[in-house]
C-alpha cells in the first residue's frame, strides 16, 4: 500500500505539468478560468497530437479520470510535446503517471517524443523522483487551497503563455 | 477575429466550415467561421437552424437588431466557459453592499472621466466639466446604489448638454432621449450605445463572467446587465467622439435620418456610414503600458473583462479604463 492518496486529492497530471509551469496557472486551471485556445501553439500542439502517431493502436488512455496518457504501448507510456521549453514539467507529469500506474501495480517507463524536433526522452521512476512527486502534490494542495490566485510574477515563458493578457493586462 | 455587421437582406446559412451570405440580389459572400468575432444582423435576413446549431459549436453570438437598428437579443450559444468559482464571488460582489458600491462607483467614475476627457477637446466647456466634478464628489461620499445612479444620471445630463457648444448647428440637441430617439444626434448616441454594449457581450462571453450579474445597474434590468455597467466606460471612449466627428466633418448628414411616428432614426445608407467608422473604430490600435504591445480597442473591452475577473477573485483592485493618451 502506498501512504499517498491519490484519490482524496485528484490531482490530474496536467496539474503535476502546470505545478511545475507556474502555480498561478494552476489556480486559474483548477477554478475553471481557462484561456481562449486561439493561439497558433495550441493548434499545432493539436495537430501533433493527432498525427503524430497515427498507427500505433492504444492512444489516449484515461484512467480514473485522473490521468490521460498520450500512448500506451507495451511496458512503455509515452507522452508527446511540441517542445522541450518545459522539459521539467513534461518529466514529471510522466513520473506522475508511472508513480499512479505503481500504485495499482503495474510497471512501466516512460517516454517523452518531441516529434517536432525528432528526440525522445526515457523517464524512470526513481525513489528521488517519487520523493520530489510527493512534494509536488503537498505543493498543489497548498496552492488550490489558496483564496486567491498566487501573483503574477513575470517569467520569461509569460509572453508565450495563452494567460499572459490575463495577468498583466 | 472580427464582427460582422449585415446590413443587407437574404439568407444566412453554413456552408461546410463557412458562413454564406446571399444577397437577396444574387451576390455572395463567404466568411470563414475563423474569422468571425460575432455577427450582427440589422437586415432581413433568413436563417435556418442548422445555422444556430453551427455557431453555437463554434461559440459564435449572434446579435440581432431591428428595423430602426435598435437592439432586439442576442443568440448566445450555451456556456462553454464556465467557472463556478467565479459565479459564487460575481454573487458574493453584489450580495454584499460595500463590494457593490466599490465596483459601480469605479463604472461611474471611468464613464466620467472619458466624458469629461471629450468635452476637454473643445473649447468653452469649462463650467460643464466643473459641473460633472461636483456630481462626482457627491458620488464618492454616497451612501446608496440609488444615490449614486442619481449623480451619475446628473452628470450625464450636463455632459449631453454641452454637445450643442461643438457640433454643427444643424444637429442642435435639446436633451438626451431614448425611446425614441427624437432628433439625429439622439439617434446616433442610441446606436452607437447599441453596438458598444452587443460588442462587450460578444468579448464577455469569450471569458467566464456572469453577463446577468451586475454592479451600478441591478441585475433585473436588462438581461445582460453587467454588460450595461462595463458600457458606461466606453461609450463615452469609443461610440461619442464617432458621432462628434461623424457629424462635424460632414460625413454625416440630415439625409442619413428617416423621421417617422416612431422617432428620428438612421436610415441604411446612415447606418452603413455609422458601422464603417466604428469597425474601424475597434480595430484601432493602442500602445498597452502594462503589455507593451499594441492592442485594439476590441482587445481593450476584453482586458476590462479580464480586471474585473481579478477583481472578483481577489487578485488585483480594480480600477476602469481610463484612457491615458
Ligand atoms: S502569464 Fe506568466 S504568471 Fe500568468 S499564468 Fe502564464 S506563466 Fe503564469
Amino acid at each position: 500500500m502506498m501512504e499517498t492518496s491519490f484519490d482524496s486529492l485528484r490531482i490530474t497530471g496536467v496539474k503535476i505539468n502546470y505545478f511545475f509551469i507556474c502555480k498561478r496557472k494552476l489556480w486559474l486551471f483548477d477554478r475553471g478560468i481557462q484561456m481562449e485556445q486561439e493561439s497558433e501553439r495550441v493548434l499545432l500542439g493539436k495537430l501533433l497530437d493527432e498525427y503524430s502517431y497515427p498507427r500505433k493502436k492504444r492512444r489516449r488512455v484515461t484512467i480514473d479520470d485522473l490521468i490521460a496518457i498520450d500512448l500506451v504501448e507495451g511496458d512503455t507510456v509515452r507522452e508527446v510535446k511540441y517542445s522541450k521549453v518545459f522539459e521539467k514539467a513534461s518529466i514529471m507529469q510522466i513520473g506522475y503517471y508511472l508513480f499512479y500506474l505503481k500504485g495499482l501495480g503495474i510497471n512501466k517507463k516512460g517516454i517523452i517524443s518531441y516529434p517536432r524536433l525528432r528526440k525522445s526522452k526515457e523517464v524512470v521512476l526513481t525513489d528521488e523522483m517519487i520523493s520530489e512527486l510527493k512534494e509536488a502534490m503537498k505543493g498543489i494542495e497548498e496552492v488550490l487551497t489558496m483564496p486567491s490566485p498566487p501573483v503574477a510574477e513575470k517569467k520569461p515563458y509569460c509572453r508565450k503563455c495563452a494567460y499572459f493578457e490575463f495577468c498583466f493586462g | 477575429m472580427q464582427s460582422y455587421y449585415l446590413l443587407c437582406s437574404g439568407t444566412l446559412k453554413r456552408n461546410e466550415n463557412t458562413l454564406l451570405v446571399e444577397k437577396s440580389d444574387g451576390e455572395k459572400k463567404v466568411i470563414p467561421i475563423e474569422n468571425i468575432d460575432s455577427i450582427h444582423v440589422f437586415g432581413q435576413m433568413n436563417f435556418n437552424k442548422e445555422l444556430l446549431v453551427f455557431l453555437a459549436r463554434e461559440g459564435k453570438p449572434l446579435h440581432i437588431y431591428n428595423y430602426y437598428g435598435n437592439y432586439s437579443g442576442t443568440f448566445l450559444p450555451r456556456d462553454k466557459n464556465v467557472s463556478g468559482e467565479l459565479l459564487v464571488r460575481q454573487v458574493e460582489h453584489y450580495l454584499d453592499p460595500q463590494k457593490r458600491f466599490f465596483l459601480a462607483l469605479a463604472f461611474v467614475e471611468g464613464a466620467m472621466f472619458h466624458a469629461k476627457r471629450n468635452l476637454r477637446e473643445y473649447s468653452g466647456t469649462e463650467p460643464f466639466i466643473q459641473k460633472i466634478e461636483e456630481e462626482l464628489d457627491k458620488a464618492y461620499s454616497a451612501t446608496s446604489i440609488a444615490e449614486l445612479m442619481g449623480c451619475e444620471g446628473r452628470a450625464k445630463e450636463i455632459y449631453y448638454q454641452a454637445f450643442n457648444l461643438f457640433l454643427k448647428e444643424e444637429f442642435y440637441f435639446e436633451k438626451r432621449e431614448k425611446r425614441p430617439p427624437s432628433n439625429p444626434v439622439n439617434a446616433l448616441i442610441s446606436f452607437g450605445n447599441s453596438l458598444i454594449y452587443t460588442t462587450i457581450l460578444s468579448e464577455c462571453y469569450r471569458t467566464q463572467l456572469n453577463p446577468t450579474i451586475s454592479y451600478l445597474h441591478e441585475p433585473r434590468e436588462r438581461r445582460f446587465s453587467l454588460c450595461l455597467d462595463l458600457a458606461e466606460i466606453f461609450k463615452p471612449l469609443i461610440a461619442d467622439p464617432l458621432v462628434f466627428r461623424l457629424i462635424n466633418t460632414g460625413l454625416i448628414t440630415k439625409d442619413d435620418f428617416d423621421q417617422d411616428l416612431n422617432g428620428c432614426y438612421l436610415n441604411d445608407r446612415g447606418k452603413e456610414k455609422f458601422l464603417k467608422a466604428f469597425d474601424q473604430k475597434l480595430k484601432t490600435t493602442i500602445k498597452h503600458r502594462r503589455l507593451k504591445r499594441k492592442v485594439s480597442y476590441r482587445t481593450i473591452l476584453r482586458l476590462e473583462c479580464y480586471k474585473l475577473i481579478r477583481h472578483l477573485l481577489g487578485d488585483e483592485v480594480y480600477a476602469p479604463f481610463k484612457a491615458w493618451w
